[in-house]
Order: C-alpha cells, then sequence, then structure tokens
C-alpha cells in the first residue's frame, strides 16, 4: 500500500468537494444485495413445488418431503456453520469430510452396544477430538504460518488414514439404541403427520448458536475483523493467533456434532464416510453469500446455501432426474454464486 | 509532580540492513500542546513514531513516557498507556460499521460470553461524535463512506482512547478546507485538556497555524526544536534541506538534440491535471516532488499502465497511440518502476530471466527458444552494467538492492529503447551501487537516449538533471534549468509555493 496511492485517491475525494458523507447506493440495490439469495431459494422452491402437482397436491410441498429434505441437510449445514466462520476470517477448511470419517469412528467404537457405555460419553470424546483438531488445524495456520488450505488439506489427508488405521477398514457397528436415537429419532411426534427429526433440531440449534456467535458477540466482531484487515486487527489489539485457533476450533467442533450425526443415522462409524463434505460445506456457505475473499458472510445465508442445494437435489429426485444432472447443476449454482458475488463486490468499490 | 516532559525520547537509534534510519534523535513533547514533527521524505519520521509506538524496537535510547521509563514499546500496552495514532495510511475494516470499526478491540460487552452490547456501541459512537460535531451516521459501513469521512472517524478514535498523546501522521491528507478547520478546533480542545499532539505533516501553513513547537529531522538525525513563534518558512524549509551537497554525481557533458518525446496538457481523473513536458535526446529530466504529488502516475500513464483521459503524447514529433505498455515499448519507451520488488522483478526467477522477459520474441527460433543468444546477451549486459552475481542462473532475490535494480536496467536495455523512465532509480540502494547507476544513466544519455528521472532525493535530482519538472497535488508547479535548481527552489515549488528565479 504505497502512500502515493492513498494520497493521490484523497486528493480525488477532495477534488470531487466531499458530496456528502455516504455514497450514494439506492436502496433496491441494498435489499437485493442482503435478501437475493433467499428469493432465489423461495423462487426455487415455489417453481419445483408446481412442477412437483400431482393430482392436485404438491408432492414437494408435502410435510414428509420437506422433513426429509431438512433432514438430508443437516449434517451438511452443520459443517457448513462452522466453515463460514473460517471463511470470514479469509481461511478454508478442507479437512471436515475425512474428521467426519474418523470422529464419527471413534464416537461409534464408544457407543458399542457391547461397552454398555452411555451415549453422552460417545458424544462427549467425539466433541473433545473435534475441538482437538480444529485447534491443530488453527495452530498451524496461525502460528506456523502454513496457509489455510495446505494446513487442512494435510489434516485431511492424514486424519482420513487415522480413521482406517483404527478401524481395520472396517465399518463400526452395533451401536447403542440410545446413540443411534440421535441420528434416527424424533420428537414432537403429533401424529404421523407432524414430528421432528433429532438432525434437524441439532442442525436448528447449531445454526442459531453459530448465529448468535457471529452477530452478538466480540469473538464474531473480531472474526469479520480478521477477514477485513487483518492488519488493523492486530494494531487494534486483538489477539490474531489467539482468535484463530479458536475459529477453527469451533469448526472441528461442529465438524464432530455432524459426525456424531451422521454416525448415528448410519447405525455404523465409516472410515469411508464423508467424501466431498468439506466442499459441500464450502458450497453451501459460498452460495449462501459468504466471500472468499474474507469479512463476509452470515449464517443465515449459510443456511440458506444449505438449502438451495438440498432442495435442488430433492427437486430433481422427485422430477426423476438422474444424480449426474444434479451435480452437473451444484457446480454450476456455485460458479453462478460466486460470480454474483464478485460482481457485487466490484460493483461496490470506489 | 508536574514533570516538563510528557514524551521524552532520547538518542534514538534504529538501524536497518544498509540504511541508518534513525542516527542519535530525540524528541521532547510538552503536555498540552501541539508539537510539529517535519522532515523530508525519509528522513526518519515515520520511523520514529513506529518505535513510539513498539512496532519497532530501538538499537539504542530511551523512551520515557509519562514518568515511566522504556526500553522498548509494545503496540499492544501503547493503547493502554496512553498513546493513540492516526495513521497515514487508512486501514478500515471496509465491511464492517463505522461503530464497529472504532470500537474494535473495546466494545462493551455483557457477561462472560463476550455478548456486544450493541446498542451501547452504537449509543457510544454517536455519542463521541455529538461531542466532536462529526455529522456520520455510526451504522454506516465503512465501505459506502468518502475517503474524506474514513479519515474523520479515524481521527475520532484516535481521540476516542482518552489517551494523554496523540500521534496524527498526515491527517488533513484526503480532506478538505472545511474539515480541517472542523479537525484544527478537535485539536484545540483535547489541548486545552492537557493531551499533547505530535502533528506530522508536509503543509507548512498547518504547522504555522496550529502547532506550539516544531522538531525537524534530516537524513535520520536531529536538526533542533524551536517554538512555532520563532519558525518562520524559509527557516523551516533551510532546517529540512541544509545538507552540503558532495558533487559525486558523475554527470557527463552530453549534447543535447531534438525534442524525443513531447507530452502536451495531459489529465487522468482523480490523479493528475494539465500535464506537460519535454524530453530532448541526450537530456535527463528529473521529477521531483512530494509523495503524493503524482509523478510515478504520469510516468506510468504515459507508459501506457493507465493512459491519460486527455491531452496528446508525440514521439519523435508524431502523435503516439499507447493504449498499453506493449504500445510504448514499441515506441521505444523502457519504464524501470518505483517498486522493484512489487512490480519489476521476477524474485524466483533467475538473473537471465529477469533480463529477458521483456524482449522474449528477440529469442524465438523456429524450435523454441534460442537460449545461446540469449545468454550471450545477457552476459554482455552483466558485464557492461557489473551485475555482482556468481552466475546468471542465479536467482533474483539473493542479489543485493542495487544489483538487483542493474539487472532491471539490463532488461530495458536489451529492448534498446530510446525513452528510459526511471522512477526512483537508487531507492534503498548503498551509495557505491548508486554512483555505478549514475553512471550509467549518464552513458545512456550520451548515447542521445532521452531519460526522464523520478525522484525524492533532493541531490540525486540536482545532480544528476538537466532540468527538473517539479510536482505538486497532481500538477505541474513548475521548471527549472540545472542552473536555476536549488534545493529551496524545488521545495518551495513541491510544496506549492511560487517561486522567483
Amino acid at each position: 500500500m504505497s502512500t502515493e496511492n492513498t494520497t493521490a485517491s484523497a486528493e480525488a475525494a477532495a477534488a470531487q468537494g466531499a458530496q456528502g458523507a455516504i455514497k450514494e447506493r439506492s436502496s433496491f440495490r441494498s435489499f437485493i444485495s442482503k435478501y437475493g439469495i433467499f428469493l432465489i431459494f423461495l423462487g426455487m422452491c415455489a417453481l419445483i413445488a408446481v412442477v412437483t402437482i400431482d393430482n392436485g397436491v404438491s408432492i414437494f410441498l408435502k410435510y414428509r418431503n420437506i422433513v426429509n429434505v431438512l433432514r438430508q441437510s443437516s449434517v451438511i449445514g452443520i459443517i457448513a456453520c462452522g466453515v463460514t466462520f473460517i471463511i470470514i476470517t479469509g481461511g478454508i477448511d478442507l479437512s471436515s469430510g475425512s474428521l467426519v470419517a474418523l470422529i464419527g469412528c471413534v464416537s461409534a467404537i464408544v457407543a458399542r452396544e457391547v461397552y454398555g457405555l452411555p451415549w453422552i460419553l460417545a458424544v462427549l470424546v467425539a466433541m473433545a477430538l473435534g475441538i482437538l483438531a480444529g485447534a491443530i488445524n488453527g495452530t498451524l495456520t496461525a502460528k506456523a504460518h502454513i496457509p489455510p488450505f495446505i494446513a487442512t488439506l494435510g489434516m485431511m489427508v492424514s486424519a482420513r488414514g487415522v480413521g482406517f488405521l483404527i478401524t481395520g477398514g472396517r465399518p463400526v457397528d452395533n451401536l447403542s439404541e440410545s446413540y443411534q436415537f440421535l441420528g434416527q429419532g424424533t420428537i414432537l411426534n403429533w401424529g404421523e403427520n407432524f414430528f421432528v427429526p433429532i438432525p434437524v433440531l441439532i442442525f436448528l440449534a447449531v445454526a442459531l448458536l453459530s448465529h448468535y456467535l457471529l452477530s452478538q458477540t466480540r469473538f464474531g466482531k473480531y472474526t469479520y475483523a480478521l477477514g477485513g484487515n487483518e492488519q488493523a486487527a492486530y494494531i487494534c489489539g486483538v489477539n490474531v493467533d489467539r482468535h484463530k485457533i479458536f475459529v477453527y476450533a469451533y469448526a472441528g467442533f461442529l465438524t464432530s456434532i455432524a459426525a456424531v450425526v451422521l454416525t448415528a443415522r448410519v447405525s455404523a462409524g465409516q472410515p469411508s464416510a464423508g467424501i466431498m463434505y468439506e466442499l459441500d460445506a464450502i458450497a453451501s456457505a459460498v452460495i449462501g453469500g459468504t466471500s472468499l475473499q474474507g469479512g463476509i458472510g452470515v449464517i443465515g445465508g449459510t443456511v440458506v446455501g444449505t438449502l438451495i442445494i438440498g432442495v435442488m437435489n430433492n427437486g430433481l429426485d422427485l422430477m426423476g432426474v438422474s444424480s449426474y444432472w444434479q451435480q452437473i447443476l451444484k457446480g454450476l449454482i456455485i460458479i453462478g454464486a460466486v460470480i454474483i458475488d464478485t460482481m457485487r463486490h466490484r460493483g461496490g468499490k470506489s | 509532580m508536574a514533570e516538563e516532559f510528557l514524551l521524552s525520547m532520547e538518542h534514538i537509534r534504529k538501524q536497518f540492513p544498509g540504511v541508518l534510519a534513525l542516527d542519535d534523535v530525540s524528541l521532547q513533547v510538552r503536555p498540552g500542546t501541539v508539537h510539529a514533527l517535519m522532515g523530508e521524505n525519509g528522513a526518519g519520521k515515520s520511523t520514529l513514531m513506529k518505535v513510539l509506538l513498539g512496532i519497532y524496537v530501538p538499537d539504542e535510547g530511551v523512551i520515557r513516557f509519562d514518568g515511566t521509563e522504556h526500553e522498548k514499546m509494545d503496540i499492544h500496552s501503547s493503547l493502554t498507556h496512553g498513546i493513540s495514532m492516526i495513521h497515514q495510511e487508512l486501514t478500515p475494516i471496509l465491511h464492517m460499521t463505522v461503530a464497529e470499526n472504532i470500537f474494535l478491540g473495546r466494545e462493551p460487552v455483557r457477561g462472560r460470553t463476550g455478548w456486544v452490547n450493541h446498542k451501547e456501541l452504537y449509543q457510544k459512537t454517536q455519542e463521541l461524535f455529538d461531542s466532536l460535531s462529526i455529522n456520520i451516521d455510526p451504522k454506516a459501513k465503512m465501505v459506502d463512506l468518502s475517503i474524506a469521512s474514513m479519515q474523520m472517524v479515524e481521527i475520532a478514535t484516535a481521540i476516542s482512547y482518552n489517551s494523554k498523546l496523540i500521534i496524527m501522521d498526515e491527517p488533513t491528507s484526503a480532506i478538505t478546507e472545511k474539515e480541517v478547520a472542523h479537525l484544527f478546533r478537535m485539536i484545540n480542545d483535547v489541548r486545552d485538556k492537557g493531551v499533547a499532539v505530535i502533528y506530522i505533516t508536509h503543509k507548512m501553513d498547518e504547522v504555522f497555524e496550529i502547532s506550539d513547537e516544531v522538531t525537524v529531522l534530516r537524513d535520520g538525525r536531529f536538526v533542533g526544536t524551536k517554538p512555532a513563534s520563532e519558525m518562520t518558512k524559509n527557516k523551516l524549509i533551510s532546517m529540512m534541506v541544509g545538507r552540503e551537497l558532495t558533487n559525486f554525481f558523475p554527470k557527463l557533458d552530453v549534447p543535447i538534440t531534438d525534442v524525443k518525446l513531447e507530452v502536451k496538457n495531459i489529465s487522468l481523473e482523480g490523479k493528475f491535471k494539465n500535464v506537460s513536458f519535454e524530453v530532448r535526446k541526450g537530456e535527463i529530466l528529473g521529477f521531483a516532488g512530494l509523495m503524493g504529488s503524482g509523478r510515478t502516475e504520469v510516468i506510468e500513464s504515459v507508459f501506457g499502465i493507465y493512459p491519460p483521459d486527455s491531452g496528446e503524447i508525440l514521439v519523435d514529433g508524431k502523435a503516439a497511440k499507447i493504449g498499453q505498455p506493449m504500445d510504448a515499448i514499441k515506441y521505444g519507451m523502457g519504464l524501470l518502476t518505483e517498486d522493484r520488488k512489487l512490480s519489476g522483478l521476477f524474485l524466483p526467477l533467475s538473473v537471465r530471466d529477469n533480463m529477458v522477459y521483456s524482449n522474449i520474441d528477440k529469442y524465438k527460433n523456429r524450435f523454441g527458444l534460442n537460449y545461446k543468444l540469449m545468454e550471450e546477451e545477457c552476459e554482455r549486459q552483466r558485464q557492461a552494467l557489473s551485475v555482482k552475481t556468481p552466475s546468471l542462473a542465479q536467482i533474483v532475490v539473493n542479489l543485493s538492492g542495487g544489483n538487483q535494480q542493474k539487472v532491471l536496467i539490463a532488461r530495458w536495455l536489451l529492448t534498446e529503447p530510446d525513452i528510459l523512465f526511471l522512477d526512483e532509480p537508487t531507492r534503498g540502494i548503498d551509495v557505491g551501487a548508486k554512483s555505478e547507476i549514475h553512471k550509467l544513466m549518464s552513458s545512456l544519455a550520451k548515447m542521445g537516449k532521452a531519460i526522464v528521472m523520478v525522484s525524492s532525493e533532493m541531490p540525486e535530482v540536482l545532480g544528476m538533471s538537466d532540468r527538473i519538472v517539479v510536482m505538486c497535488e497532481g500538477e505541474k508547479a513548475g521548471e527549472l534549468t540545472r542552473e536555476q535548481a536549488t534545493q529551496e527552489r524545488i521545495l518551495q515549488l513541491a510544496a506549492g509555493e511560487a517561486v522567483t528565479v
């Protein structure tokens, strides 16, 4: 950042006569900017709802179907909430998928019927492992100054290996009933046409907690500050290294929750689980408006991003479209979302 | 108990590789005063302040602040100890709000979860703005503010720390006269409260209007401190500039012939306005001016990096259409950029690669590249310029600054240019290499090339130029011949003063 450039552009501002303290920004434009992705989501739902009408009833809108979509999006959604924090700080996390597998297997071992241990123990073990793995990611990034891409790539590859090592390559099954309930159970069962699956509840809780952390606490502010301008944050007295470690640890914590939900749902810890989950999570965040440059993103957006992918998959399923098309479409949506994001920020800057 | 000085920096020494930035510098500031810190570019002002804040650790010297003695300061505790700073370069967090930026690191929180009390955050900001009569919406995002407003926010932030000492580094670089008056009111207010202000600026009018005392630094040394009342503009200038000009500039007597390059009334929105100059074959045209005066922008514009909005460029009397650097190179121009590490060198590549990449077409043959020819030409350049390197394959990042610069000069020489733009050609280079580069410039002029040299080093400008164009705030302030040029005249033009010749 050369002094010449700052002063020259400063002269431009002065030359323009400092017309008004705030640049004009049409309220329409800011409305779209804030809620655009949500409107797109609603539009998609409306479209699919209409297209799947059969005998006057929309299959898409049936309660069972909607709940299905939510349940299927839960695991990725939980991971995505955590990775949102990381991306806002300007980093990235490629290890989520492998950690889901590893943590899932470890948790499953503790949850085996034959050991008779309480399910809460399996959960706590998972969380501890998740926080540890995340903290390692964070420490490598912050203290060893390894680019997050590389640090988490290393974690991704080695964690996968550890998972296979511990399990001998075989699934860990025969888990206790109470543990499986976490992934398969439902509550508020008011008859056949209303119930809330536990995974959805957990997703909701995670989203709310993450939203609170990001928007209402100092932790959240520092996360944005780091992504916006790390040097400025440092000069203001923010402990940059420590904060990075916390952010990655939090993401690890959420990944562990996702691992438990997944393992409980499929009734087994599988060392080969979670392939590509990290990318799906990142995609969800990006579609939801989180900028890979850092400094920008909200949990609400990430949740919508997750659901957009979920709804799209579901809609194409209902329409009988091959899952290969779903994949292609997902890729296009990701590219589209980033193009929109780039245009938005190019246009806004002076 | 009242100590005379709030701050006393004594015999500070700071050495960087190749450069002694601060040589026995002392600064003493009384509470409740505005103390101006002046000096040319590179005099050491910013370095001294960075030492004070704790960004740099001094090699020698003592800092006494508010009764306590420190051997070095610490960036985190300097804020709590009562020193805050308005930085020269604005570094806001663009996508957060004004209030969030101001209170970053000290947000009002409730409870142990660190829950931010947003209501209080915005209230406090509004109160701060009210007390300073600032009219900006605390909820606005920084990215939506004009640069002038961003600077006002920066000023408000520094004042909000209720520090005993506020350092203001070029606080008026981006704001208009009305806001400057406002700033001075704010400064008067805090001064009445006993706060000390260190005010760094190039604008002499401001110094006389607002400061109580003035300290001048020159070439990393302390020149003197005087009450503002005893200062005059001329005295100030001569303190800033008065050095002996040792004449070790190897300027040859070179025949200056036809006009090679003519630039007529070029303007670029926001960067410079109505600039005209000409350069003849065999001539060295110096471009002087303060930082931010637009010199780099002008030559980069002529070279096609961002072409001017209006105006004409003529090469050999004919109109030249330059839309991108490629065009400029075709017209026989070459450009040595201001920051060789940023926009000049390919650091991880070899000396040879760095030399040939501007002109790769020359070495194409039917099978690919003619490496033999490349090696020959590069070797010839290496010898001609005395580039100290174990071999042409040496990675360029390992070379010293002077030799890196020579590699870049070699690169441009290989394109056989007629016009050479050199932006700060000897910046950050030791004396020996400097002299070699100057010799080089002279011999290039002798070959009939037209040379434009942007430089912030007065002795270099005076020693090497046949004529000097002085820029000030984006416009051409004046032109001096070699005979007419003196340091004082150049500085006066650069500061926007009229000069009698």
